[in-house]
């Protein structure tokens, strides 16, 4: 199913930089120093396939939520730009923007402050449906009967609020609001890290569901490594703003390519009691996005590092035929696929 | 609960019955349901359950942290006294001395306006004989111990100079200052990213084992209970469902919700299969279902599941288990 889809590139992202600026101290300023800003977004580039899931994955302050916003442009990007079927985002307006906005979705991470709490779920609803003129008014109330069926809601929800329903139903409600306007792609952002696990199961299941139904495009941001392996086709890793890894699901997470990638997944507790370790994963702590090292962005805690990783910014390069990863030691993680490693020492 | 006895050596803490209720508006609410189970000397003891089950509020219960209106009932045996029953002089010197506590967010645990130092030097003062010179390097030592770089500068930092990892370490070394035989750990990691995580579970690892002192560790995260843990308690509506040694209860769980639970969490080797879910959702406390709390979520529910809750019981040694069905629920195994 894949290689079919493979040519087919939905969004791409083009070297996508973002900051934030902080307040400006006067004295900074008179000093002729640089302006503070927090560097979100780093050059990111990315391609997105029709039919496919990403997971994009890294630890909080990574740029990951950054990178989701940039894509249905909620935030507009500083630098490089977004593509959408070629077209870039940011010179679309009027009717386009509106188009777009309606095929590009997002959910939200937060199920209590994404839902307006003075709206009954039927405004909800019909407030997407009515904006991008889905369907004539007298069709709505069914539409919305039809929604709530699709996300196994039962059919009294539309006359209720949010405050009367858990998390997991609200998250529904979410998923019934980003599917009411027929979209081709959705952004999830951490979809279900506010829910409990026996619920985040529930919803887990029913966004592998929908998608298949309707065909759906997913980027499925967020930092549960386990849960990223479980539903996505490829798999992206940032790091302070950029992405350090990128590839198939099962490639990359077999046999990861980065150092930061492999301290990513070692971190990540084991299901099995029997395979502990003791040995730390990663040592140190992110360094601060507004101020980032020069050179490679994870030198400060790479215990591979060597002269070259602090004097130049490593670029994302070919690992294998979908796999790109950014670091200096190209051979790094070849042991862990002998496989590969046979080929190469092929004549 | 008399097969966990058969083991060598006497539980260091000893709970037994404890039950915790509250009246609120809503209602009489019982946040702990006549829970019981043994710390060994040494052993890392996980609590695991979803927002709701009880756990906090267990180990709070220990310490003898809840106000009124709630209410506190049971047992804790904590070397042949009982906390519960203590006068409050006497716990004085057990709570925060021979048993420390470590909680979920840093931020409002630590203190905002004090700089750490002196916040370690607090716990030295009320639990050691140190002079003020012995706390000073006390308190750098400890500083040390749970890896905190540049100590000597640090000690002197407030809080909100800390990062949230460094912020975990600082109350770890305020947990440790009096050489604690017990750490209570209410979720310590839950608000940290995943690499300072495995730093902090590794470093009270690293910790019980130069201390040997016991640890409780409160979490709703199974892979932190399998990479950290030796025994594990179940909790669910208030109650232990079911205990044992960790890998035994992973291999092969008896109670259905242990099994909703590890089956809701995917594995490797399953992509984009559906997951073992738990339909429903865990009941508001105010409203416990009767008979069995996890009876109208459970597939393996039977009418005497509705009528009666099962007692904890023991299926093995250092098992316990509360379910009419458990046989047949660990022959179902964890996969869907």
């Amino acid at each position: 199913m894949m290689n079919t889809m493979a040519s087919q590139v939905l969004i791409s992202a083009e070297e996508v930089f973002k900051e934030f600026p902080l307040p400006q101290n006067a004295l900074r300023r008179l000093a002729g120093k640089p302006l503070l800003a927090v560097h979100a977004l780093n050059g990111v580039s990315f391609q997105l396939n029709r039919g496919e899931t990403l997971g994009i994955v890294g630890e909080s302050g990574c740029g990951k939520s950054t990178l989701a916003r940039c894509l249905v442009r909620l935030l507009d990007c500083d630098e490089g730009r977004v593509r959408f079927e070629g077209q870039d985002i940011a010179d679309l307006h009027g009717a386009a923007r509106r188009g777009f906005n309606r095929r590009v979705q997002m959910i939200f991470q937060d199920p209590y402050s994404s839902l307006n709490p003075r709206m009954r779920v039927r405004e909800i609803l019909g407030e997407a449906l009515s904006v991008h003129k889905m369907r004539p008014r007298a069709e709505i109330p069914a539409r919305i009967a039809e929604l709530l069926d699709l996300v196994r809601l039962p059919s009294d929800a539309a006359d209720r609020f949010p405050h009367e329903f858990s998390g997991g139903q609200r998250q529904r409600i979410g998923i019934a609001r980003a599917l009411a306007v027929e979209p081709d792609v959705l952004v999830a952002d951490e979809l279900v890290s506010a829910l409990d696990v026996s619920v985040q199961a529930q919803v887990v299941n029913l966004l592998l569901q929908l998608q298949e139904q309707l065909r759906l495009t997913v980027v499925f941001v967020a930092h549960d490594l386990r849960l990223v392996r479980h539903i996505s086709h490829r798999v992206a890793v940032m790091y302070l703003g950029k992405i350090v890894e990128i590839g198939p699901t099962e490639e990359l997470f077999s046999a990861p390519r980065h150092p930061y990638t492999k301290a990513l997944l070692d971190a990540a507790p084991e299901l099995d009691p029997a395979r502990r370790t003791r040995v730390v994963a990663a040592r140190g702590e992110l360094p601060s996005p507004i101020n980032p090292p020069a050179g490679c962005l994870f030198n400060t805690r790479c215990p591979h590092a060597f002269e070259r990783c602090f004097a130049e910014r490593p670029l994302l390069t070919d690992r294998g035929p979908t796999h790109q990863a950014a670091c200096h030691l190209h051979e790094f993680g070849l042991a862990a696929i002998p496989q590969i490693q046979d080929v190469e020492f092929a004549p | 609960m008399s097969v966990a006895m058969q083991t060598a050596t006497a539980p260091a803490l000893e709970v037994r019955n404890l039950t915790t209720t509250f009246e609120t508006s809503s209602g009489h609410v019982i946040a702990v349901n006549n829970v019981g189970f043994n710390v060994m000397p040494g052993e890392v003891m996980g609590l695991v359950g979803e927002s709701g089950s009880g756990k906090s509020v267990t180990l709070r219960s220990i310490m003898r942290l809840i106000h009124a209106p709630g209410k506190v009932s049971g047992s804790v045996r904590w070397q042949g006294d009982d906390l519960l029953a203590m006068p409050e002089r006497q716990l004085r010197k057990v709570r925060g001395g021979e048993i420390a506590m470590i909680f979920q967010e840093p931020m409002t645990a630590l203190n905002p306006v004090l700089p750490i130092g002196i916040q370690i030097e607090e716990n030295l003062a009320a639990h050691t004989a140190l002079d003020r010179r012995q706390r000073a390097a006390r308190a750098l030592e400890l500083m040390d111990m749970v890896g905190i770089p540049e100590a000597a500068r640090r000690l002197k930092s407030y809080p909100h100079q800390f990062s949230g990892g460094m912020r975990q370490r600082a109350m770890i070394a305020i947990a440790l200052a009096s050489n604690p035989k017990l750490l209570l750990a209410d979720e310590p990691t839950t608000a940290l990213d995943v690499t300072i995580q495995d730093q902090i579970l590794k470093l009270i690892l690293d910790l019980r084992d130069r201390l040997s002192m016991g640890v409780v560790l409160v979490t709703h995260d199974l892979g932190v209970v399998a990479a950290t843990c030796d025994r594990m308690a179940v909790m669910y509506a208030g109650r232990i469902v079911e205990t044992g040694r960790v890998a035994d209860v992973f291999a092969q769980p008896h109670h259905a919700y242990t099994r909703g639970l590890l089956g809701s969490v995917p594995r490797s080797g399953a992509q984009r299969t559906m997951l073992l879910s738990i339909e429903g959702t865990p009941p508001s406390l105010s409203a416990i279902p009767k008979g069995c709390a996890f009876s109208p979520r459970c597939s393996f529910a039977t009418d005497a599941c509705r009528e009666a809750a099962p007692a904890l019981e023991p299926i093995a040694p250092d098992r316990l288990v509360a379910c009419f069905h458990h046989q047949q629920v660990a022959a179902s195994g964890v996969s869907a």
